[in-house]
């Protein structure tokens, strides 16, 4: 299965500027697994110490947030898209 | 052929009346009630029986199954004299409706028994000709013009999203505005802050947005708070307003905003911008998610990215800001489908909207069943992607 993963511009930089990456894997886990293989940097911002999706990120399989599917399990189908929405204070400033 | 009275002699000895004095009885005394004054809009905006719901005879038809999905429902029609509303009478029974009386009499009788007649605020010949090109939407019309401004807006900031909001609103005609900033305007907030102007440089951002949305629309109440939100003073500010759009831009005032509106029940009207992407959605308390469903937390201050990677392209809160504000619209008229439990992204770069799913999290700390007000959180201040 080959799914694009969107990244947001914060975390651009560790992605060489990419905004949208093309990663194998049959579950969300899977795919941010290889994503997080390629782009190192990304893991501590994407996951805490015991694996878990940090709670001030969001992670979308298609429209659906995973928290309320099979979080990391949440079965991906080729052409998907893995969407990470950090929390995005900016506004008035 | 039958002549009109006959016709109408006929009608009603097809429907059932009701009088005056019995409606009267059963508004006053609570009774659910389905009250439809079927008469035009200028007779309507002159003066209505308080609770009635306006549907012109020619659009009732169309309108009722919208409005009374029971066919049982006790409903009572009325119009001037009681003519108009026994006809509509006859076709609400002809589509099934078994409980339709019409008030024999009309709203002519109503006022004669000396009962209360309510007369909404009527424009002034000034409103008519600046909120003309509202009027004539059937969707908004008078009766959502005066809804408009009647009602009370709080905009979190007077910064890149609060100056498109706040002129648009005003604009349209937001009755009262209040504005919480803190700042003075800076020159480089000029390439998006577009309420404050270049001879304002160094003054309070409140007043020079006061000044701006006063010289736009001297009808709407601007409300000035000069001052730095924290949980001593949020209850006593949020308290009274309708609607509250949060353009902040840290996260301590983000999560205070919202579970000030969780609190107080205040739909959160919710946008942030970075660089070229913004993001806008509706919270709407106890009905859809609020902001600690979509993230329980902010992030440690070691993980928020510094400020000197911040930075955003002018127009983007311009944008961002303009669907704040149409939400506002919306939420306020009672029209279309608010961003409720809906983040709606926007890509500036590849011009492209998304649009994902939000949902209310059962175990959220502050809007889940039954969730007990614990009291503020005051989260440290650090730089973030502001």
């Amino acid at each position: 299965m080959a799914v694009n993963v969107r990244i947001p511009t914060p975390l651009r930089k560790f992605t060489s500027g990419k905004d949208i990456i093309l990663v194998e894997g049959a579950t969300v886990g899977e795919a941010l697994e290889n994503l997080t293989s390629a782009h190192p940097e990304l893991r501590t911002k994407l996951f805490s110490d015991n694996g878990q999706v940090r709670r001030f990120v969001n992670v979308f399989a298609n429209e659906e947030d995973i928290r309320f599917l099979e979080q990391l399990n949440t079965a991906v189908a080729d052409g998907d898209q893995v969407s990470i929405i950090p929390a995005i204070a900016g506004g008035r400033a | 052929m039958a002549s009109f009275s006959e016709l109408i002699e006929r009608v009603k000895s097809e429907i059932q009346e009701t009088d005056v004095e019995t409606v009267h009885a059963l508004l006053k005394g609570g009774t659910p009630l389905t009250l439809i004054d079927v008469r035009e809009r200028d007779e309507f905006v002159d003066g209505h029986i308080q609770g009635a719901q306006f549907v012109p005879r020619g659009m009732l038809d169309l309108k009722i199954e919208g409005m009374v999905a029971e066919r049982d429902t006790p409903i009572v029609l009325y119009c001037a004299g009681g003519t108009r509303s026994a006809l509509a009478a006859k076709s609400l029974q002809d589509l099934g409706y078994s409980d339709v009386k019409s008030m024999a009499g009309g709203f002519g009788a109503w006022k004669s028994g000396g009962h209360k007649v309510h007369i909404p605020k009527a424009l002034s010949q000034d409103q008519l000709s600046r909120y003309s090109r509202h009027l004539i939407i059937p969707e908004v019309g008078e009766t959502g013009q005066r809804k408009l401004l009647d009602a009370k807006v709080l905009m979190l900031g007077a910064g890149g999203l609060g100056s498109p909001a706040a002129l648009y609103l005003a604009a349209a005609g937001v009755g009262k505005i209040g504005i919480i900033d803190s700042d003075v305007v800076d020159r480089s907030n000029l390439q998006r802050q577009i309420l404050h102007t270049d001879d304002r440089v160094g003054t309070s951002k409140v007043e020079s947005a006061r000044q701006t949305l006063k010289a736009l629309n001297p009808d709407v109440e601007v409300v000035a708070y000069e001052t730095w939100l924290n949980s001593d003073n949020v209850l006593e500010i949020f308290e009274g307003w309708d609607i509250v759009v949060d353009g902040g831009d840290n996260f301590a005032t983000r999560y205070l905003v919202n579970d000030a509106c969780v609190h107080l029940d205040i739909p959160n009207v919710h946008g942030s911008v970075y660089r070229f992407d913004g993001q806008v959605t509706s919270f709407v308390p106890h009905d859809g998610p609020c902001y600690r469903c979509l993230y329980p937390e902010p992030p440690p201050p070691e993980l928020a990215p510094s400020c000197q990677e911040a930075g955003v392209l002018g127009v983007l809160p311009g944008i961002i800001g303009l669907l704040q504000a149409i939400e506002v619209v919306k939420l306020i008229v009672g029209i279309g489908e608010p961003l409720k439990g809906r983040l709606l992204t926007f890509d500036g770069l590849n011009s492209q909207f998304r649009e994902l799913k939000l949902r209310r999290d059962p175990e959220c700390s502050v809007c889940r069943d039954g969730a007990e007000f614990t009291g503020f959180i005051d989260y440290q201040l650090f730089c973030n992607v502001g």
